[in-house]
């Protein structure tokens, strides 16, 4: 087996027992995207000098007998918003073309400081707007699956990435699903912690009150070990959680005997495809035959969120994005006035998806609209809030397939924002609600390409998410690599 | 026909925190561009605020200055407006939900108290500088625009006052009580010339003695107490000419220029209604509870109005408290008094020499005075006791605002030190006596006025040390004799 | 199905939706009319009249399914404008390290000295 399939667990035990070394897991991903790069595109920059240099000192650190956590001497894939000091940071926007940040984002001080090697910055949707990693101004993710069909996104480029095995683990942000949904359409292990247990300090925001940052891993383990290098108080980051982290390990292999989880009937009907279906019915009939009740429950306000969400999230946008301007970062267009400079420089630098985005939260946010629709979509948010809070006096967990689909073709669905939007409809509640979910892959359809199973927990509940997640790995046996990844597929 | 104006003032004022609003880089005023900027006050991709605890507490603490109720919940907004000197293109402040609401503040402009409603204090984060340069120096003939965001994030309470102002006088007063809790409070600098106090008015006519409001025009760029009032007056001119010629008042934001001394159509920025606030989603709410606006009251210092009442109290003029008060004072007043001073010798200089000294230089800060409360002290102490006639004392005072040293070493420098020994001046009265025998024939017939006469020859024969009233004391009983 | 924007036959009741289902009474109407010059210039983005008017039908579609949620019944419903129930996340008062100067400017588009350089600002 190469090494860079390993997962981060395997890697670490090996690294300990000093069979290999941090250099080595470091060449085995190099040789990985050299191999696959070209076809998939998963990465916009990749620091080899800086990745070098940490591994180096990994591994002159372990020799001295200092051993900085699990994720040391680990090559990571960071998506492309979270900012690395004078590593190029583009959110794959024109707009912040050539920008080096003067700061690294509070992850990945964690991640440094827990010995981890940056390798590289992956693509996205452009600001992380998008559910394809089309979105991007510097070209579209491929599938390792299937290299004519999406990754998913806007997290596209770290899951295409650990699913080829050109990273061991990797970072995405999710906005309205944007880890859980490239991670069910690549066959990877997506999980979106609890709002507010793992900084967005260095996250460039795309909708703050929806944005939190979480694994993209191989493995339920490795998605525990990389959760817990990055959860944690940040004061730089006023909305960071203050109280003690979930304790996740303990409890992560019980199995799901006694526990109720509950379906949710308005996220399991129509638009979804049959494979998808019957891969979740599969994957509910070995819970329940595992010992976990199934409860089938009502979340009506659930058939709102969708519409919530995309008058929250682009009103935020539209002032989050505001600050890209010509004047202190970034390209400029020129103009003969301050006004036109920023006018001209903002048309140039954004994308179709992000543009109409900005537009959309500038008018929802308007006077005379706002009641009806910003206000108002608050307000569905507290209706979400308020059935999911009903939904877990009953169950422990909720569970639905992560996305209607299985990957799609590139451009399938581009011209149609609307149908892109429909795509995200199971995992944006739990962003509305601020609480964790995990997609966990739990089988592949008629044509090869895999199945996300996503289990929510109520907030600060990611010890009982993890351990249902655990669960479904366990009982859907699912081994499969993308075809991209093997030898024949890669040579 | 008679108009009567109808004033509202917005007062912006930069809290002296050692950081700043939502980011730790320095407040300090003045040194080199953009040193003081980190990514949270730059706006940087990714940065996030995180507000600062001692300019909530200073706010709230002014809002209980000013008799204002203290929300015990409150959030941060966005204000949404594109300029150059905005980082973020938006502004945190605060919206429908403000720290304080609903106080007052009282004000005398001369024609007896009047209370001024304040309808908020709220918390918001100050811009970055823009230079412009080039042209005529006016702002559209610039070629382009320098910033600097030194001043980018530092805290920014603003009062916003009720419309219950009715004169530039008024205005004046309100903007200096204002300012005198806000130096008593210790939370600003208030210097009105480096902009850390800033004013806007809003001002509309109506028909004298009530009526329905007038259109408003908010002014802009009064950088002085003196141009805020200037700037209404010429303001409330300007609307009457209008009005009286049957024309209508333009809604409008205007600026004054303080060298042309009028106001002009400023830029239009946003219509108020274009700011699309919304709830700040990188913050939480702000839960002020009653223990803690309690310890804040209980904290607060003696109020410029308090002030005024015990200074009135202790037999000082009104006039004379209140130029203490308000011409920052008082501090050293209090203190000299304290170290023995006589209330009403300390307050006479102090309102006298001092503030017309403070006045011809410029300072504003009684801290830069070389005077200090022991100076005065032993000053007052000098002139009690007979060692210095009050008009030495005012020479001293000079030298000692000079700062050429202490009351006694400026008093022996200049010999100024007065003969109060009574054999030394007995000896003086009796050879002035001898050389002037008819004019003390005449005093002993009765002619007083010529006594002056003899106490000036005596007063002459000592160099003008001798201490006048032992002078003439002793002149009368010689001649009487 | 009903065209946006059109009566409902039920008495009081509007529908804003074409194929949302429709709670008689409980839907307000909340015409979609966008003035997309403004929210085009509010939003400093320079588009021609081809791309305002393209965005304008886009924007049109996706509004009138997010009107949806006026159909959802709020009466006396608080808004939530964050998932955590947190108050009160300060910082003290306390001075931290500054930027470099020259790695801030150095990112700048444009720079004069120490300063940002933009164009003049102009008045509308």
């Amino acid at each position: 087996m190469d090494l860079a399939d390993l997962s981060v667990a395997e890697a670490g035990a090996r690294l300990r027992a000093g069979e290999v070394s941090s250099v080595d897991l470091l060449d085995a991903v190099r040789r990985r995207a050299s191999m696959t790069e070209a076809i998939l595109h998963a990465y916009l920059t990749i620091d080899h000098a800086g990745a070098r240099a940490a591994a180096e000192a990994a591994d002159a650190a372990l020799a001295r007998g200092e051993d900085f956590g699990p994720l040391h001497g680990i090559p990571i894939a960071l998506k492309d918003n979270m900012v690395t000091r004078g590593i190029e940071t583009t959110c794959a926007s024109r707009i912040l073309a050539g920008y080096r940040p003067p700061y690294d984002a509070t992850v990945v001080e964690r991640l440094k400081r827990g010995g981890a090697v940056i390798f590289g910055k992956t693509n996205l949707d452009e600001f992380a707007m998008g559910s394809s990693t089309e979105n991007s101004a510097y070209g579209t993710t491929r599938n390792p699956w299937d290299p004519d069909r999406v990754p998913g996104g806007s997290s596209g480029g770290s899951a295409a990435a650990v699913a080829v095995g050109s990273a061991f683990a990797g970072l995405g942000s999710d906005t309205g699903g944007s880890i859980r949904q490239p991670g069910s359409l690549t066959g990877t292990v997506g999980m979106k912690p609890t709002y507010g247990l793992v900084s967005r300090y260095g996250l460039i925001a795309f909708a703050s009150s929806l944005d939190q940052i979480g694994p993209l891993t191989r493995t339920v383990d490795d998605s525990v070990t990389v959760f817990e290098a990055i959860a944690g108080h940040d004061p730089s980051d006023a909305t960071s959680y203050r109280g003690p982290l979930p304790e996740v390990r303990s409890a992560l292999d019980a199995g799901v005997k006694g526990l109720k989880v509950g379906i949710v009937r308005e996220l399991s009907g129509e638009g979804t495809e049959p494979d998808v279906a019957a891969s979740f019915q599969v994957t509910l009939d070995l819970l329940a035959g595992a010992g976990a009740e199934i409860r089938e429950l009502s979340l009506p306000s659930t058939e709102y969120a969708l519409s919530a969400y995309y008058l929250i999230a682009p009103a935020e946008c539209s002032a989050n994005l505001a600050r890209f301007d010509g004047v202190r970062y970034g390209p400029r267009l020129p103009g003969k006035s301050v006004e036109e400079m920023m006018s001209a420089t903002r048309r140039d630098g954004f994308g179709p998806e992000v543009t109409r985005r900005i537009l959309l939260g500038t008018y929802a946010l308007s006077a005379g609209y706002y009641d009806a629709f910003y206000g108002q979509a608050q307000k569905v948010r507290t209706l979400v809030i308020n059935d999911f809070r009903r939904a877990y006096a009953e169950v422990d967990v909720l569970v639905t397939p992560t996305s209607p689909t299985t990957a799609f073709a590139v451009g399938e669905k581009a011209g149609d924002p609307l149908a892109m939007y429909l795509s995200d409809i199971c995992t944006i509640p739990s962003n509305l609600s601020g609480d964790p979910a995990i997609s966990v892959p739990c089988g592949l359809d008629s044509s090869g390409l895999p199945v996300g199973f996503q289990v929510l927990a109520p907030a600060l509940g990611e010890a009982v998410m993890f351990r249902v997640a655990k669960a479904v790995e366990r009982l859907s046996r699912f081994t499969a690599r993308p075809a991209l990844a093997t030898s024949e597929g890669a040579a | 026909m008679t108009w009567e104006a109808v004033i509202g003032i917005e007062t912006h004022i930069e809290l002296r925190t050692r950081s700043k609003m939502f980011c730790g880089c320095p407040t300090e005023f003045g040194g080199e561009p953009n040193r003081n900027v980190c990514p949270v006050c730059l706006g940087l991709p990714g940065a996030l605020p995180v507000p600062n605890e001692k300019a909530i507490e200073w706010t709230i603490a002014l809002g209980v200055a000013l008799g204002c109720a203290i929300a015990p919940h409150s959030v941060f907004h966005r204000k949404n407006y594109f300029y150059a000197d905005l980082p973020k293109n938006y502004q945190i402040s605060q919206y429908d939900l403000p720290l304080c609401v609903g106080g007052h503040l009282e004000v005398d402009a001369g024609a007896g108290v009047r209370r001024l409603g304040i309808t908020r204090v709220h918390l918001e984060e100050d811009t970055g500088k823009s230079t412009h340069l080039g042209g005529g120096g006016r702002i559209h003939d610039a070629d382009a625009t320098l910033l600097d965001f030194n001043r980018s994030g530092i805290p920014l309470v603003e009062v916003v006052s009720e419309p219950d102002i009715r004169t530039p006088d008024e205005a004046r007063a309100y903007a200096q009580e204002l300012r005198g809790v806000v130096l008593a409070l210790g939370i600003s600098d208030a210097r009105l010339e480096e902009g850390s106090m800033r004013f806007d008015g809003n001002v509309s006519l109506r028909a004298a003695g009530g009526g329905p409001f007038g259109t408003k025009v908010e002014v802009k760029n009064m950088n002085s107490l003196r141009s805020l009032h200037r700037a209404l007056a010429h303001e409330i001119e300007r609307q009457g000419k209008i009005l009286d010629g049957g024309g209508a008042v333009a809604q409008e934001t205007r600026h004054w220029d303080e060298e042309a001394g009028r106001t002009g159509a400023g830029r239009s920025k946003e219509e108020s209604s274009d700011y699309r606030y919304f709830t700040e989603p990188d913050l939480v709410p702000l839960a002020v509870d009653d223990a803690t606006v309690s310890r804040i009251r209980a904290a607060l210092p003696e109020l410029p109005a308090a002030r005024r009442a015990r200074y009135v109290a202790a037999g000082i003029e009104e006039n004379a408290a209140r130029t203490l008060v308000a011409g920052g004072l008082a501090e050293l007043f209090d203190a000299a008094v304290l170290l023995g001073a006589t209330a009403r010798t300390a307050a006479n200089w102090l309102t006298g020499e001092v503030t017309a000294y403070l006045n011809r230089t410029g300072g504003d800060a009684a801290a830069s005075l070389a005077l200090d409360a022991a100076g005065l002290a032993e000053l007052a102490a000098m002139v009690d006791g007979g060692e210095l006639s009050s008009t030495a004392a005012k020479d001293v005072l000079t030298g000692v605002l000079a700062g050429e040293g202490t009351p006694r070493t400026i008093a022996v420098a200049r010999d100024l030190l007065q003969v109060s020994d009574e054999s030394t001046i007995t000896a003086l009265v009796a050879a002035v006596l001898a050389d002037h025998p008819g004019e003390v024939a005449r005093v002993a017939a009765g002619e007083d006025k010529l006594v002056g006469f003899l106490v000036g020859k005596v007063m002459r024969s000592g160099g003008g040390k001798a201490d006048p009233k032992i002078v003439d004391r002793l002149v009368r009983e010689q001649t009487s004799r | 199905m009903i065209p946006a924007g059109a009566w409902c036959l039920e008495p009081g009741a509007w529908c804003l939706v074409p194929g949302a289902w429709c709670l008689p009474g409980t839907i307000r109407f909340m015409p979609v009319d966008i003035d997309i010059t403004k929210v085009a210039r509010l939003a400093r983005i320079g588009l021609t009249a081809e791309e305002l008017a393209a965005y304008s039908t886009q924007l049109q579609g996706i509004l009138e399914h997010a009107a949806r949620v006026q159909a959802l019944p709020s009466e006396g419903v608080a808004p939530t404008a964050h998932p955590l129930p947190m108050v009160n996340a300060f910082r003290p008062d306390e001075v931290e390290p500054t930027l470099d100067r020259e790695e801030v400017l150095a990112q700048a588009p444009d720079r004069e000295g120490p300063y940002f350089r933009v164009p003049p600002f102009l008045e509308d």
